[in-house]
């Protein structure tokens, strides 16, 4: 390796360890939150609030989906309960989706890293991309 | 240079947190220990994926300078961008904030917003995820929810490339 590439390599990894340590504090603090976001929402609660109004319901799907974080296969199982219970697909699949494209706990680890108004727009536009998505997929799931 | 990056926001954030941990070890110290027994778990398992974060983050450092990334997934990358974006996405693994870092540096290289949108919302596309997708609501339900995910975050992408934009 030319000494020119080595100075380079070395100063690739410093720029990317100073990246880093600068991201830690917020990918730790957005781990914190996510544990206490698991174990002080109820999800009994959760199916309360569906009102078995299609409309209403993927709103509030796609809200719960937005605030609530995790591991996906967690949005799945309660996904799967909420269907038994006879909430409609569409605000189930607006759960699924919003669970893991918005991230209302990671946003401000969104905002401090890419930029708040990156991080604001992109949120927003995931929480109705994820109705539509909801609407697109039950439609095209019930004519095929 | 973003406030995050010149202040110690990062560090008043995980401040706060902490607090905020405290304050709920108060009112409930048992589910306060769980929460945190959990988040240790989460660290442990993606320790392996912040490592590989960083390494990508030393290549994309090394051999990434901002023209070469321009040509890949700017606005004058063409469509190549969001297929990279796709794929990039969809094989990614980990939490969606591990990610976070490798990001804005590839953010700080170009006006590079669409790519990156794009990249996270295909972070929801998770082939190993598909047979429990299948197993809760059936086969025909992941298959189309999925070239549903992979359109909408182009257009996403798209979207939020030309807010960015003209906010510019």
């Amino acid at each position: 390796m030319k000494q020119q590439d080595k100075g380079k390599l070395k100063r690739s990894i410093i720029q990317s360890l100073k990246s880093f340590y600068r991201a830690f504090p917020i990918l730790i603090g957005v781990l914190l939150l996510i544990g206490l976001f698991q174990f002080f929402m109820p999800k009994e609660l959760l199916v309360k609030l569906f009102q078995k109004n299609p409309i209403i319901d993927s709103l509030i799907g796609a809200g719960l989906g937005s605030i609530l974080a995790g591991n996906p296969i967690t949005s799945y199982i309660l996904g799967g309960e909420l269907l038994k219970q006879g909430i409609s697909l569409i605000a189930i699949t607006a759960f699924l989706v919003s669970w893991v494209t918005v991230g209302i706990v990671q946003l401000p680890a969104e905002s401090m890293l890419l930029g708040k108004k990156f991080a604001i727009t992109r949120n927003i536009l995931s929480f109705f991309f994820a109705i539509i998505a909801a609407i697109i997929t039950v439609l095209v799931v019930n004519i095929i | 240079m973003r406030k995050s990056e010149k202040s110690n926001a990062g560090w008043i954030f995980l401040g706060f947190v902490i607090i905020l941990n405290i304050i709920m070890w108060i009112i409930n110290s048992e589910k306060t220990r769980q929460s945190l027994n959990y988040a240790v778990k989460v660290f442990m398992k993606i320790i392996p994926i912040f490592i590989f974060v960083i390494v990508l983050m030393i290549l994309v450092n090394y051999f990434f300078t901002p023209k070469t990334l321009k040509k890949h997934i700017s606005k004058e990358a063409g469509k190549k961008r969001w297929l990279i974006a796709v794929i990039a996405g969809i094989i990614s693994t980990g939490p969606i904030y591990a990610w976070y870092p490798m990001l804005n540096e590839i953010q700080k290289k170009g006006n590079n917003n669409g790519f990156i949108a794009a990249f996270l919302y295909n972070r929801a596309v998770k082939p190993a995820l598909l047979p429990l997708m299948i197993f809760y609501f059936s086969l025909k339900f992941a298959i189309v929810l999925t070239i549903v995910m992979i359109v909408l975050s182009i257009i996403q992408g798209i979207i939020i490339e030309k807010i960015t934009e003209v906010k510019k």
